[in-house]
């Protein structure tokens, strides 16, 4: 009995179906439309004739308005209301889909891996393609640099191009004057980068987010003008040209070497193609970035990786749990740096050719944009900005002009809808049950 | 039990421009007692914690610690070297916790020092040499035990962030802890608890008084904890010390009464309740309500 009754209370209390007030707004709005519509559409003057006015109606075209508004008010509500209904769907998708991922960590790494060695060997691979997987996983490499610095230390950096540029220059002079190679450059531009790491941590040890990125902005700028006019030394505006392909343990990527110098097609008894220094450049960076990553991965679960978060997180707890802020900072700087460099050496082996022009600020501004898109301090997350942004700008070529804007609505929809970046999990550097 | 001096503190004066916030107070705090710090709002508690852990440099005084058997001045230290040169551990007024990290690794990143130092300029570590794995096995069970201390140890993967308040502050004590202080300086634990968190705060901070035979100094407005645990304190009032002693001491002396009560009252309240009434000037209402 009481059951009955609570039901009749509850059915009477129940609020009108919910397209009651859609049809209630719809048709308020017709009529407004309608109003309006009465005096400015359906009454119309005309010359009768001899200066006189005559009224002429109109009335099937305000129904027609009307008819029109209030479908489209309707139609307009209905939306609102399924996509406010639908997200909770589609949360719940994305949510698992980040579960499943979070998961399958491994198997979705091992993938990738597998995807990008075999990318030279696959039927559509083409020479374009590699060339474009080579820029893309020069961005992961400036990306994963980066994220130590910004993601990991929390510094925001917007100079980073200078480390990358410190890094090309440094292979470039070498090769130009003292007549080295790739393989014999690359460790010294990683540590010229580095040092410059620390030559720019040190006066902005004090600063934090919004003075700091200033700062390395300027510093950024700063080495692109010396670049450009220190002319008797990096060439100025003209760049350094005839830098020095990476050869294979010696062997050569050219049609006919000198005297006493193996080539590579012909030790391996291949016919020559140009496509071999291609794909070769190609699993140079890709070792170069996962190494980086390796790395990365492996200094995060170190006293110094979890020094550089926890300075993220509070400088103030860090000082008074004995972690020195200076060489906490200097490290992140110096190690982000010397990847930058890294990456820059290998760009200047790629292009053959550096000039100031390749290291202006929309570099620092991508390299930071894969960062925070892919989200801080994610690892995977600056995979998929970079390919997102280095490849889809190139695919976009067919939209010509609206390419740039279509590139600036798809950033700023990743930032509406996922303001954490695309990838927010952060993993744990060590877990109570599975400590070794 | 003979109390070792720990700390003495000597004339600290603390002044900011023309404010002095600390006017030249004494005092000693011994190994293995519980040493509180007591006073109305802007007494200058904080400044004595900030001038004692390096992040001020004090106007002027000394602050002497005792430890093994050598002397160190304190405010010849660089700041963030006290944790390890001379053993003071801190917690701070607004919890300060690494919020973005979970349980566990807020207490690994206290041991920073001792791994750096195992991981070898992180070489050792990089290489995953047996050295650096056996120094990360013990920092992990030295974390373990003050979790099973603190009663977080099923919540250890959680993100700092995520753990209740009372279980926060719970956790920037242990954080303190794990660096091995010689002595523990809790800017207002009890801030914010209920009473049956507070009731296992004064039983966690007598364990670890009797048990590591370390130093506490207590800043606490609770004065439920301030009396219920304390061996010695010491009231500040607009900078200076106006007493020092037993709670019992502490309690009958008129000063007291006088700075926490305003002139008019003092005679009802030394009549009344000596001590219910410990409550600041501005800051009576969270002393009370504490208290009540
Ligand atoms: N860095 C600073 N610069 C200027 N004045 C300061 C500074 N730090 C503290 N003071 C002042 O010193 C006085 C003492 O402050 P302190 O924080 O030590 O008080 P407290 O006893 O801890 O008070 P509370 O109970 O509110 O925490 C206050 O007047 C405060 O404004
Ligand atoms: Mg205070």
């Amino acid at each position: 009995m009481t059951a009955a009754a609570g039901l009749a209370v509850d059915s009477a209390a129940k609020p009108p179906a919910f397209w009651v007030p859609f049809l209630k707004d719809a048709v308020l709005a017709a009529l407004v439309a309608v109003l309006l519509a009465l005096p400015l559409v359906g009454l119309q003057t005309y010359d009768i004739g001899g200066g006189a006015l005559g009224i002429r109606t109109h009335f099937d075209w305000v129904a027609i308005g009307g008819a029109a508004v209030f479908a489209g008010r309707l139609a307009l509500r209905v939306l609102q209301q399924l996509y406010r209904t639908r997200p909770t769907g589609r949360a719940r998708v994305l949510i698992s889909i980040a579960a499943w991922g979070n998961r399958q960590a491994l198997p979705i790494t091992l993938l990738g891996i597998g995807f990008a060695v075999a990318l030279p060997f696959l039927p559509f691979s083409s020479r374009y393609l590699i060339d474009l997987g080579t820029t893309v996983l020069i961005y992961v490499m400036l990306g994963w640099g980066l994220n130590v610095v910004v993601g990991l230390a929390g510094l925001l950096d917007l100079g980073y191009v200078a480390f990358y540029a410190v890094g090309a220059y440094t292979f470039g002079l070498l090769a130009r004057d003292l007549d080295f190679t790739f393989w014999e450059a690359l460790p010294f531009s990683g540590l010229v980068a580095a040092s410059f790491g620390v030559v720019l941590g040190f006066p902005v040890l004090r600063l934090r987010g919004d003075y700091l990125a200033i700062v390395t902005l300027g510093f950024g700028e700063i080495i692109r003008i010396v670049l450009l006019n220190w002319a008797p030394v990096t060439g100025g505006p003209n760049g350094i040209g005839g830098i020095p392909r990476p050869s294979f343990f010696g062997l050569h990527f050219a049609r006919s070497a000198p005297e006493g110098v193996a080539t590579f097609h012909q030790f391996f008894g291949l016919e020559f193609s140009p496509d071999h220094r291609v794909i070769f450049l190609y699993f140079v960076i890709l070792a170069m970035a996962l190494l980086t990553n390796a790395f990365t991965l492996r200094i995060r679960q170190l006293p110094i990786g979890r020094a550089w978060e926890a300075l993220r997180e509070d400088e103030v707890a860090c000082r008074a749990l004995g972690i020195n802020p200076t060489t906490v900072k200097l490290s992140a700087f110096a190690i982000g740096a010397m990847f930058g460099g890294f990456a820059g050496c290998f760009f200047a082996t790629r292009q053959g050719f550096i000039s100031p022009e390749s290291f202006t600020f929309i570099e620092s501004a991508t390299i930071l944009a894969i960062v925070v898109l892919g989200g801080m301090g994610s690892q995977l997350g600056v995979v998929l900005a970079a390919v997102l942004l280095v490849s889809l700008p190139e695919f976009g070529r067919a939209f010509a002009e609206f390419r740039m804007l279509i590139f600036g609505a798809a950033m700023v929809g990743v930032m509406v809808w996922r303001p954490r970046g695309l990838i927010a999990h952060r993993e744990p550097t060590l877990r109570l049950g599975s400590s070794r | 039990m003979s109390p070792v001096p720990l700390l003495a503190v000597e004339n600290l004066t603390m002044c900011f421009g023309g404010l002095v916030a600390v006017d030249n107070i004494s005092f000693t705090a011994y190994r293995g007692e519980i040493t509180a710090i007591i006073g109305p709002n802007g007494a200058g508690k904080t400044t004595v914690f900030n001038c004692l852990t390096g992040f001020y440099r004090p106007s002027a005084g000394r602050l002497a610690v005792h430890k093994d058997g050598e002397i160190l001045q304190l405010e010849r230290i660089e700041g963030f070297r006290i944790v390890r040169r001379a053993g003071i551990a801190r917690t701070f007024q607004n919890i300060r916790l690494f919020a973005g990290m979970t349980v566990l690794e807020n207490l690994i990143v206290a041991q920073h020092n001792p791994l750096m130092k195992a991981s070898v300029f992180s070489l050792a570590g990089l290489l995953g040499l047996p050295r650096y794995r056996a120094a990360e096995r013990a920092a992990v069970e030295r974390a373990r035990h003050w979790l099973d201390r603190i009663g977080l140890t099923d919540r250890a993967d959680w993100l700092a962030a995520a753990l209740p308040y009372g279980a926060q502050r719970r956790l920037e004590i242990a954080r303190a802890l794990c660096t091995g202080p010689a002595l523990l300086c809790l800017d207002e634990p009890a801030a914010g608890l209920n009473p049956r968190e507070s009731a296992e705060l004064n039983d966690l901070l007598l364990g670890v008084r009797d048990e590591e035979q370390i130093g506490i100094l207590l800043i606490e407005h609770d004065m439920s904890v301030v009396m219920g645990i304390s061996d010695h304190v010491i009231v500040l009032d607009y900078g200076r010390k106006i007493a020092d002693g037993t709670p019992a001491e502490v309690r009958a002396d008129p000063e007291v009464i006088k700075a926490y009560l305003g002139e008019d009252e003092i005679d009802n309240a030394a009549e009344e309740a000596p001590l219910r009434p410990l409550a600041g000037r501005e800051g009576g209402a969270r002393a009370n309500g504490a208290a009540a």
